[in-house]
């Protein structure tokens, strides 16, 4: 259904060029849920905005790439024959649900003017379509609540009513770009619970960004890990979780607090900063930071290659190599926890 | 919005004790004796003396000040010593064409400067901001007495389009009072103008990359339906105390722009007064376009609260 | 980089314009009171570049000595306002009670449109240089105030500023070591916009009737002269005006560019999109 292929978004900003997204390629099939995950800087969001050139328009530019949706690329088409695809067949939320609401209108309104900008019905249908989808999105007391201002809502509130205007146009894919960042844990918790049951409902396709390794684990079936403007492992949930042979998604996981029994005594952060993407290091961007890094890193910068069906990494290592190495690092691990 | 609004009300208490307190002083910060000062050499003690009584100037300065608030507030402002009329009739009589004009400018203003802002944002990317910029400063250097003349001469003297002097009462013809005000009325918008759309542009740019404009954008909405609805109406809402500065501006302005195209508002009044050594009518003027900015801003402080929902359901 | 030079360059307009009128006897061809009745109201040559007055002036003398009034105006206004507003704007917001009572002060000045209560004051103190400096301060020390007070507000809850105060360091010595510094850049940016507005203020003053005595040369005395013979001199009209326009132009240049590099973040900076973008891409 969405293909993106070779995608780079540049943005230009005082300092030079940015290479906010390097040549990106990835798929979603109708109706699965793919995860994008990273550290913040690592490009997921402006690659989420750039699927609807939501990003401001300058300084980013699309000087490569296709973005494929069932069969048209939306990086060539009109402002006009965007405006289609946005909200009607491809809906979006966003990080912050405080801020992506309009404080100076009812939320009914909000509602409706999505609803409306797609569909030719009279007022009063759009409204009740409005009530429909606030019910659909489980805020209680819908109709009371249409004439309500955004901030009379709470922050999961908001997120829900934000998710309704994504559903307005009833799309074939949901960008979800850190829904649930901004809220509290148990709030987290029914808003993915409330994407998958629309996901079910109505067959949506979903794409799941976020830096919070457990939400995508729960939501997603297909995974994409970005470091510095690329993709530099994707695979199936099971070879991202358990199966990973790239230092860098290694660590990710690495710093994750456990719940195995094995504790540790800190928790292990990735060292270091994500690379200025200005001037980004010479070889491969992760090698400063990589517990793994040889010689050969700083000059090879690895291209994303197939391991398994499926699975694929951008690391020189190979799979002995790496096994080899994890092994004598986790045992450093628990010799420090011992 | 109740218990605001009575707040805000109870706010002006103060403000109009310090007004008259300020207007009062006017008199009596004049080094020298007013009577003497107004009736000159010629003047004899016993017209001076008698000058005195009526100014009040032969009690002590609290009993002045507590006789003056009294006549204030039942609306009596004392005699013009020019005219011997009343200063509230001569004000009253005035305040036709300075309203008129106040009305025009700021229609002028606000007709010009929104959809200016508008476009700006708009066209955000290209040449034309910055040159908005440049220009919006260049307009806050021009005094606009001297835009006025430049004025009368192109469009009054060489090119006679406009009437350059005097005043049409609306009753004798809507037209005739409209052609003798636009000249004035454009030359007192102009530095508003500016400045309004300055304004509007800064809190358009500043809400154009919010992110509820990605949400209006994603939901497919058009750029232009996104700027001059999400983002114009949130830029609005601060922009109405915007108005009050405006407002004072145009009432400063009003006395030059009179002076100059001859209109007889308050402002020339004002003028008139000042070279008579007319105090009374010096202070009632003062005191009146005073109490009307005051109340101006209350308006402009309770709308800015009904239409920010955010203070108007608190 | 190009905020530094614009600031730069401004700052030297200034200075510039301010040697030439004090030099200005040294320099200028004629006496700008040297009357000769045979060239009345002629328009610019070789001889009078700006051309002459309805008493035979050269303009272009005229103009450059009135500078001096009006420099003289705007920089007293602003010293002036400026050292009242910060010593009642740091009282205000650094002393709780006494702000309750200087800022009802300061609405009610604010209650008068600042050109309105310049003239008022000066009807009262009739006009002459002094009292217009006077007057115009007078008028422009509420802004100032209101300024000065909302920075230290700002300032007041910061860290540092607690800590001196829970220290027992005294009063005076917090308000002028650490709170005022931090408060300068405003001050600064407000005082040359109030050196403009002030330069324009006596123009009018002087342009009305009710400002600097008519004998001494202002550009608001001569445009005041020029107006009568704004159809057959109109030079007499353009010049001294442009002067005000290049003066007031420089000032508020001066002021824009000094808020921002002041501040990075503030309202309309040419570069501020792309500032903010880099700081929305280093959280993506």
């Amino acid at each position: 259904m969405l293909e993106v292929k070779n995608l780079k978004t540049q943005i230009d900003t005082s300092e030079g060029i940015v290479q906010a997204v390097d040549g990106v390629s990835f798929t979603v099939r109708a109706g699965e849920t793919l995860g994008i995950v990273g550290e913040s800087g690592s490009g997921k969001s402006v690659l989420a905005n750039s699927i609807m050139q939501l990003n401001p328009n300058p300084p980013t530019f699309y000087p490569e790439g296709e973005i494929l949706f069932e069969g048209s690329n939306l990086l060539k088409l009109s402002e006009k024959q965007l405006r289609k695809i946005r909200g009607n067949e491809i809906g979006m939320i966003f990080q912050d649900p405080m801020s992506s609401l309009n404080p100076v209108f009812k939320v009914g309104a909000q509602l409706v003017e999505a609803i409306l900008t797609h569909q030719k019905m009279s007022r009063k249908n759009a409204k009740a379509r409005a009530i429909e989808l606030l019910k659909d999105v489980g805020i209680p007391d819908a109709e009371s609540r249409m004439d309500d201002y955004p901030h009379h809502f709470s922050g999961g509130m908001r997120q829900r009513v934000l998710i309704a205007i994504a559903l307005a146009g009833n799309p074939k894919l949901l960008i979800a770009d850190e829904p649930t960042t901004a809220l509290d844990v148990t709030i987290q918790a029914q808003i993915l619970e409330l994407m998958k049951g629309i996901q079910e409902k109505y067959g949506t396709a979903i794409i799941l960004i976020s830096h919070d390794l457990g939400v995508i684990s729960q939501m997603a079936e297909k995974v994409l890990v970005m470091y510095s403007g690329r993709i530099v492992e994707k695979g199936s949930v099971n070879d991202i979780f358990y199966r990973t042979s790239m230092p860098y998604t290694w660590s990710l996981l690495r710093s994750l607090p456990r719940l195995d029994g094995v504790a540790h005594e800190r928790l292990i952060s990735i060292e270091g900063q994500p690379p200025n993407l200005v001037s980004p290091p010479k070889g491969c961007n992760f090698h400063p930071r990589c517990p793994f890094a040889t010689e050969k890193c700083l000059e090879i910068d690895p291209e994303l290659m197939p391991r398994k069906e499926g699975h694929w990494v951008a690391c020189i290592l190979t799979e002995q190599e790496f096994e080899a190495e994890k092994e004598r690092l986790e045992s450093a691990d628990r010799e420090g926890v011992l | 919005m109740l218990q605001y609004t009575i707040r805000r009300l109870f706010s002006i208490i103060p403000v109009m004790l310090i007004v008259s307190v300020i207007v009062f002083l006017i008199v009596h910060l004049t080094p020298g004796n007013p009577a003497y000062l107004i009736l000159g050499e010629d003047g004899s003690p016993e017209a001076i003396a008698q000058l005195e009584e009526q100014l009040g100037l032969d009690k002590s300065m609290a009993i002045q000040f507590v006789d003056w608030i009294k006549n204030i507030l039942v609306g009596d402002l004392g005699q013009s010593i020019y005219s011997s009329e009343p200063v509230i009739q001569v004000i009253m009589e005035r305040v036709g064409p300075t309203f008129s004009l106040m009305i025009t400018a700021m229609s002028l203003t606000l007709i010009i400067a929104i959809p200016t802002a508008v476009f700006i944002v708009w066209r955000r990317n290209t040449i034309l901001d910055p040159l908005f910029t440049s220009a919006s400063l260049l307009g806050a250097s021009i005094p606009e007495f001297w835009f006025a003349m430049l004025l009368v001469l192109g469009l009054g003297v060489a090119v006679p389009i406009f009437p350059v002097a005097g005043y049409v009462p609306i009753d004798v013809g809507l037209g005739d009072w409209i052609y003798h005000l636009i000249l004035p009325a454009f030359v007192l918008a102009s530095v508003e103008i500016g400045l309004i759309a300055r304004m509007l542009r800064d809190g358009m740019l500043e809400s154009v990359n919010q992110d509820y404009t990605k949400t209006a954008r994603a939901k497919g909405v058009r750029e232009s339906v996104v700027l001059m609805k999400h983002v114009l109406s949130n830029a609005l809402i601060p922009t109405t105390t915007v108005i009050g500065v405006m407002i004072a501006g145009l009432l400063g302005g009003t006395v030059i722009i009179e002076t100059i195209f001859t209109i007889p508002g308050i402002g020339q009044l004002l003028i008139d007064s000042i070279h008579r050594r007319d105090y009374p009518v010096i202070q009632g003027v003062v005191l009146f376009i005073a109490v009307v900015y005051v109340f101006v801003n209350l308006l402009i402080d309770l709308l800015y609260a009904f239409l920010d929902p955010r203070i108007r359901y608190d | 980089m190009f905020k530094k030079k614009r600031n730069l360059i401004s700052a030297s307009l200034l200075l510039l314009f301010t040697v030439a009128t004090i030099t200005a006897s040294w320099w200028l061809p004629v006496l700008p009171s040297e009357m000769d009745s045979a060239k009345r109201l002629i328009g610019p040559s070789a001889d009078h570049w700006f051309g002459t007055d309805h008493f035979g002036r050269d303009i272009l003398a005229q103009t450059v000595v009135a500078a001096r009034v009006s420099l003289v105006v705007g920089l007293s206004v602003a010293l002036i306002s400026t050292v009242l507003g910060t010593i009642t704007g740091l009282i205000a917001g650094y002393y709780k009670r006494a702000d309750f009572v200087i800022m009802r002060i300061i609405d009610g000045m604010l209650a008068f449109p600042s050109l309105l209560l310049a003239l008022a004051l000066v009807a009262a103190l009739g006009g002459s240089v002094s009292n217009i400096i006077i007057a115009l301060s007078f008028s422009f020390w509420p802004v100032m105030t209101r300024i000065v007070r909302s920075a230290v507000l700002q300032i007041n809850s910061i860290q540092y500023v607690e800590a001196a105060k829970t220290s027992g360091i005294g009063d005076l010595v917090i308000l002028f070591r650490y709170v005022l510094p931090n408060v300068l850049s405003p001050i600064i940016v407000q005082g040359t916009f109030i050196f403009a507005k002030a330069i324009l203020a006596e123009a009018a003053l002087s342009f009305l009737g009710v400002g600097v005595e008519p004998s001494t040369p202002t550009w608001g005395n001569m445009l005041q002269e020029a107006q009568i013979y704004i159809s057959i001199a109109p030079w007499f009209s353009i010049f001294p005006g442009i002067a005000i326009v290049i003066t007031v132009l420089t000032l508020n240049i001066l002021g824009d560019g000094l808020r921002d590099s002041f501040d990075p973040h503030a309202k309309g900076k040419v570069n501020r999109k792309k500032g903010r973008l880099k700081k929305q891409i280093n959280v993506a």
